[in-house]
């Protein structure tokens, strides 16, 4: 969602935009915290001469080999986060919303963060399921809503662990344990992060930790422009928690502990270091602030401040960065260093047993999953393997989805359906022929009555009436079915046919009505009448032949 | 011909103990499940025999739905759910599903431990009740079952009010509960989308009021409020713990602050401080501008309104006291009164409807001597002001749901049958809807006309959009012509040609041919190109090819011509023609038998 101004605001973007309420409200405390973050860097002139690829080439590493550096942007202003975000409309989950009456989508939790979805698309035969950044593990946000995603023709699956090796709850006790030693040997504790989402496990996780480690007056920050926001907004939103964490509002308190952190006075949150921060500011303390890239926000003070000294500890759990490329900057680093990415999404393991309760025809995914991460080539269990095989997708590439659509959804109104008679072809399945307007509005296709034509006004040229061809109508059915040579023979005679010769073929038998001089050739498949001037007789032997054959 | 049967059990032509039981679609479903505030005796609940004489509603009822937390739309859950027995699911709100127990709780209270009736619910089965509740999200599509669905809409009546949408397969129902068209003080206004149901249950509490705006009567009331005060009277405004009590302290609070008033503010005790606490929790529920701000002030945080103690009642000098409950029929509201309402300096404020048979609607009525418990009887000397502060719809509101939703039939419920008369007359009139008010027991029946939904092919569908153009012209329909096949559940429409193939089956060609003898004193060659011409002329509109093998074609009927043996003047026409083109190929061989005409 960070990059949505991009889209909407520089790209001539007229469309809606689908989210639900807390990827909106959460997504815009991250926006507004991002833009907070770089107005503080200082501006400098912007130069553009070295996106050019001959001077890049001659850039110190990294910079040589960043990749399509001309598409990078300035980031955005409040202004275009506001305007991206009036264009958002607000759905929850396993709403259903028509899209120009063609497709259906509706979001699913999707168990990673408050408020994400995994989405389905579907149409009335088809079904789409885009599953993105989902979680099967508990935390906070409502679990993953994993049987809608049933009987997908198509899924696109992406947004899988970065860390396929980590075990979350194993970082989570190292991250308490580290931190809790640095804070005995008299350290202070910087945690790099993002404002929202894992945080709040790592304070629930603290509250229930701070006592048993007597660290019950060591104090804790949260410095961030949206710190307070991100805490109220996170207790706002119990529709869309975990069940243990819904059922507290019902007596009611807030759903996360973090409320009891800050009424004890454990948790202390601030915009920014300067202000009230700096005159309240105990150590040895515990820090979480951004951005964890540790390349703008107030972090990177915390990491001037305490670099040099080995007894503090900077603990790395968000793992959207490197921390080696992070800390790259800040080299020789005196500081204790602690790597524990905690990554809830799926892990390969969990793809495979979601797939399997999932069963989707066909899934798509990044061709990154197709195979096993460079680093690690020998480990094939890092992958996705399945019959049939996924289908790898790359950037920019475009594929075309493997379904064939077959039907589409029309509607019959009642004064038509009453008009049809079936008649039963095989036990089970009838048949009706059936003609009718087709309207379509809308995507929407209805099929009415043909409207009675008007009645013929009466004409003063009665001749020539008689002589005006007839308008085109309905096409007659298709025939089906043969005529049986013996019960026809029958149905003539009941009629006063009766002098008839019958004469074999080859492929049945020709009947010839001496006194008319007519002749009916009858097969298997098909029937001939051939008959000069008696239309009728003609008429009469067409309507026998029919009773004998099924309309389609 | 399908129908949808509506049956309320209770709030038919009445206000209290709604209970509406809707049948659609082979489906039962209960709105509401309330108890009645005016009577003490069976009445206080709907009537649950009418569903069956003897044991448990859980096979008849397939879900129950609550619309929201007031005594008079839950009142009676645990009693039906427990003690006459219910299993199936109870679909509600997260606000309401928080609440509705604490006044189940409360109202518990009143009638067991202080009126010692017997034969009540018990807090174990309040418990055992809300085991039962599914909690629903605003606009979730929730799948009851493979065929049920419901959706809530927000209805901006109280905390977690909401409307809700019924379907099955293509019949549908809408049940507003309580709800209200303008936004106030800290809800917003209710929204439904152009959903056209078959049937709009809505109240009609308001059914023949139109209000004046909201700001007039907020003014009123402050002014009232104030002047009382000045006067150095005590003013008691009975309220139900959640709701307008909350809008109501919003709206004296910040009077409060803007006037710099000293005189105190109390809430009755209990509920106060936990009711406010539910509105900071489900902030989501109330209205925009709350929302916006709540994270720099929450609104639901004041600063003049004290928790109230029994004994401030005989304090000297004025106060605002808000008292449960809010139709002065029990506890402390009423308590208070009795204290009060001898000294005319004093005011009581109704800020909302009255259910027949309470104090508050008798005094409301202008009945000055009341007769209490124990025969005694209490004069009422204190001034008594109603302000329609209840957040139902107003005529105007329930029009403009209407507009909204564009029913096909109205129905209301929760309203007076004089006053639901006129609102249904208006209705009719305005929208020619037909609309219903059946009384309790009563059942209103509508029938529906759903459409058939059929799967059809795409190849038929795309070639038959494709012949319409890019835009369809009304005034010509195009006839498309297809084969529906009927096997098991499934209805496919195909092509003719496909469903001979799908079905395993041969076609089976009827042809007929046809000699003309005609007398044309020309080549054979002249003679076909003299048809040609002639059908030209006569048959506009179709397709006539003058093939170089000899042969004419009209559509797919061949025409060809050969020289008699005898005369070489008589020419012999044979026509032939498939079953398919049967109208066209009879009209052709009467045509031509008539001879060719002279002119060509």
């Amino acid at each position: 969602m960070m990059a949505l101004p991009y889209i909407t605001e520089h790209t001539g973007f007229t469309g809606t935009v689908y989210a639900t309420e807390p990827t909106l409200q959460i997504g815009r405390l991250l926006m507004e915290e991002l833009v907070n973050f770089m107005e503080r860097v200082p501006k400098s002139q912007s130069a553009t001469c070295w996106k050019n690829k001959e001077i890049q080439r001659l850039l110190p590493c990294p910079l040589k080999d960043a990749v399509e550096v001309w598409t990078w942007k300035r980031s955005y202003s409040m202004q275009e986060v506001n305007s991206a975000l009036s264009k958002v409309q607000l759905v929850g989950y396993s709403q259903k919303v028509e899209l120009f009456g063609a497709v259906q989508i509706s979001p699913l939790s999707s168990g990673y963060s408050l408020g994400s979805s995994n989405w389905i698309i579907q149409s009335h035969h088809e079904k789409v399921s885009y599953v993105s950044g989902s979680s099967l593990l508990t935390t906070h946000p409502q679990p993953m809503d994993q049987s809608s995603l049933k009987n997908s023709d198509v899924l696109i699956l992406t947004g899988l662990t970065q860390m396929p090796t980590a075990n979350p709850d194993g970082m989570l006790g190292e991250f308490c344990n580290n931190l809790a030693m640095t804070i005995r040997a008299g350290g202070n504790v910087l945690v790099p992060c993002y404002s929202s989402g894992v945080i709040y496990d790592l304070l629930e996780c603290l509250y229930q930790f701070i006592d048993s480690a007597n660290l019950g007056t060591t104090p804790f920050y949260f410095i961030s422009p949206v710190a307070n926001s991100s805490l109220e907004f996170s207790q706002i939103f119990a529709e869309w928690l975990c069940h243990n964490k819904q059922s507290k509002v019902y007596l009611p308190e807030p759903p996360f502990p973090h409320a009891e952190l800050i009424q004890t006075n454990k948790l202390k949150h601030y915009p920014s270091i300067h202000g009230d921060f700096s005159s309240e500011f105990r150590q040895p303390c515990v820090v979480f602030t951004g951005h964890p890239s540790l390349r703008f926000g107030d972090v990177v003070h915390f990491m001037e401040l305490w670099g040099k000294s080995s007894i503090n500890t900077i603990i790395f759990t968000e793992p959207d960065f490197s921390y080696l490329d992070a800390l790259a900057p800040y080299q020789p680093l005196a500081m204790k260093c602690v790597y524990c990415p905690i990554d809830t999404r799926l892990n390969f393991h969990q793809v495979a047993k979601l797939l399997k309760e999932v069963q989707p025809l066909h899934v798509v995914c990044p061709e990154q999953y197709t195979q096993p991460p460079p680093s690690q080539s020998h480990r094939s269990d890092l992958m996705l393997e399945l019959q049939p095989p996924p289908v790898p997708y790359r950037r920019c590439s475009v594929l075309n989805l493997p379904f064939r659509r077959r039907y589409e959804r029309v509607y019959i109104l009642p004064e038509l359906a009453n008009s049809l008679v079936p008649s039963e072809i095989k036990p089970g399945i009838s048949v009706a022929t059936v003609s009718a307007v087709l309207h379509s509005k809308d995507n929407k296709h209805t099929l009415q009555s043909v409207p009675k034509p008007p009645p013929v006004p009466p004409s003063k040229k009665r001749k020539r009436v008689m002589e005006e061809p007839p308008v085109v109508q309905a096409p007659k059915p298709l025939l089906s079915g043969a005529v049986p040579l013996e019960a026809f023979l029958a149905t003539l005679q009941k009629h006063g046919i009766t002098e008839v010769k019958v004469e074999e073929t080859v492929d049945g038998h020709i009947l010839h009505l001496q006194a008319d001089d007519t002749l009916i050739q009858l097969e298997e498949d098909g029937t001939h009448i051939v008959c000069d001037n008696n239309e009728p007789l003609r008429t009469t032997l067409r309507d026998l032949v029919l009773r004998f054959l099924q309309k389609l | 011909m399908p129908e949808i049967n509506v049956t309320p059990l209770g709030a038919g032509q009445d206000v209290g103990r709604s209970c509406i039981l809707v049948s659609i679609g082979g489906k039962n479903i209960m709105l509401d499940c309330g108890m009645h505030m005016g009577y003490n005796d069976d009445r206080r609940f709907p009537d649950f025999s009418y569903i069956t004489q003897n044991g448990r509603l859980t096979e008849f009822l397939d879900c129950v739905i609550i619309s929201h937390f007031h005594l008079d739309h839950c009142g009676a859950l645990p009693y039906m759910s427990e003690m006459v027995g219910y299993d199936g699911p109870i679909y509600m709100t997260h606000p309401t599903k928080a609440i509705c127990p604490i006044l189940l709780e409360d109202f518990r209270k009143i009638t067991v431990d202080k009126k010692g009736e017997t034969n009540f619910f018990t807090s174990q089965m309040i418990k055992d009740c809300m085991k039962k509740v599914v909690p629903l999200n605003l606009h979730q599509t929730v799948q009851v079952d493979d065929e049920l669905e419901i959706k809530a809409y927000y209805a901006g009546h109280v905390l977690g009010a909401a409307m809700v949408h019924i379907k099955v397969g293509s019949e549908s129902v809408v049940y507003t509960g309580d709800y209200n068209m303008t936004p106030d003080r800290h809800l917003g206004a209710a929204w439904i989308d152009k959903c056209r149901p078959d049937i709009l249950i809505s109240e009609s509490t308001y059914a023949t009021t139109i209000r004046d705006s909201k700001r007039c009567r907020e003014r009123d009331f402050l002014k009232k409020v104030h002047e009382s005060i000045e006067r150095g009277g005590k003013v008691l405004i009975p309220v139900f713990a959640l709701g307008r009590a909350q809008e109501l302290c919003i709206l004296l609070e910040t009077f409060w602050e803007r006037m710099n008033l000293k005189a105190p503010i109390y809430f009755s005790t209990g509920l106060t401080e936990k009711a406010n606490h539910y509105y900071k929790l489900f902030i989501t529920w109330t209205n925009q501008k709350i929302r916006k701000t709540f994270v720099q002030r929450n609104m639901f945080e004041f600063k003049h309104i004290k928790p109230f103690d029994r004994s401030y009642a005989d304090n000297p000098g004025p106060m605002v006291v808000f008292a449960t409950p809010g139709m002065l029929h029990a506890g402390q509201s009423l308590q208070i009164f009795k204290k009060w309402a001898g000294n005319e300096k004093n005011m009581v404020i109704m800020p909302g409807y009255c259910v027949q048979g309470t104090i508050g609607h008798k005094i409301l009525n202008g009945q000055r001597k009341l007769e209490m418990e124990g025969r005694s009887t209490l004069d009422v000397k204190l001034q008594v002001e109603y302000m329609s502060f209840s957040a139902h719809a107003d005529a105007k509101g329930i029009m403009q749901l209407i507009r909204m939703a564009e029913p096909r039939n109205m129905l209301l419920v929760h309203g007076e049958a004089v006053k639901m008369e006129f609102l249904k007359g208006k209705i009719e009139q305005e929208f020619s809807i037909d609309c219903y008010m059946p009384a309790n027991g009563e059942t209103a029946t509508v029938t529906t006309n759903p459409s058939v939904p059929v799967d059809i092919s795409l190849n038929l569908l795309k070639r038959e959009m494709a012949l319409g153009g890019p835009l369809p012209d009304p005034k010509k329909p195009r006839t498309m012509h297809g084969t529906l096949i009927m096997k098991e559940n499934s209805l496919k429409l195909v092509s003719s040609e496909q469903a001979l193939k799908d079905l395993g089956l041969n076609e089976h060609q009827l042809r007929f041919t046809c000699r003309v003898q005609l007398q044309d004193p020309h080549s054979d060659p002249d003679t076909l190109q003299r048809i040609y011409v002639h059908l030209k002329s006569v048959l506009k509109g179709y397709t006539i090819q003058h093939l170089p093998d000899g042969t004419v074609m009209v559509e797919s009927i061949v025409i060809k011509v050969s020289s008699s043996t005898e005369d070489p003047n008589t020419k012999v026409l044979l026509l032939s023609w498939s079953y398919q083109d049967e109208d066209l190929g009879s009209f052709l061989s009467t045509l031509l038998k008539k001879g060719l005409p002279s002119g060509l």
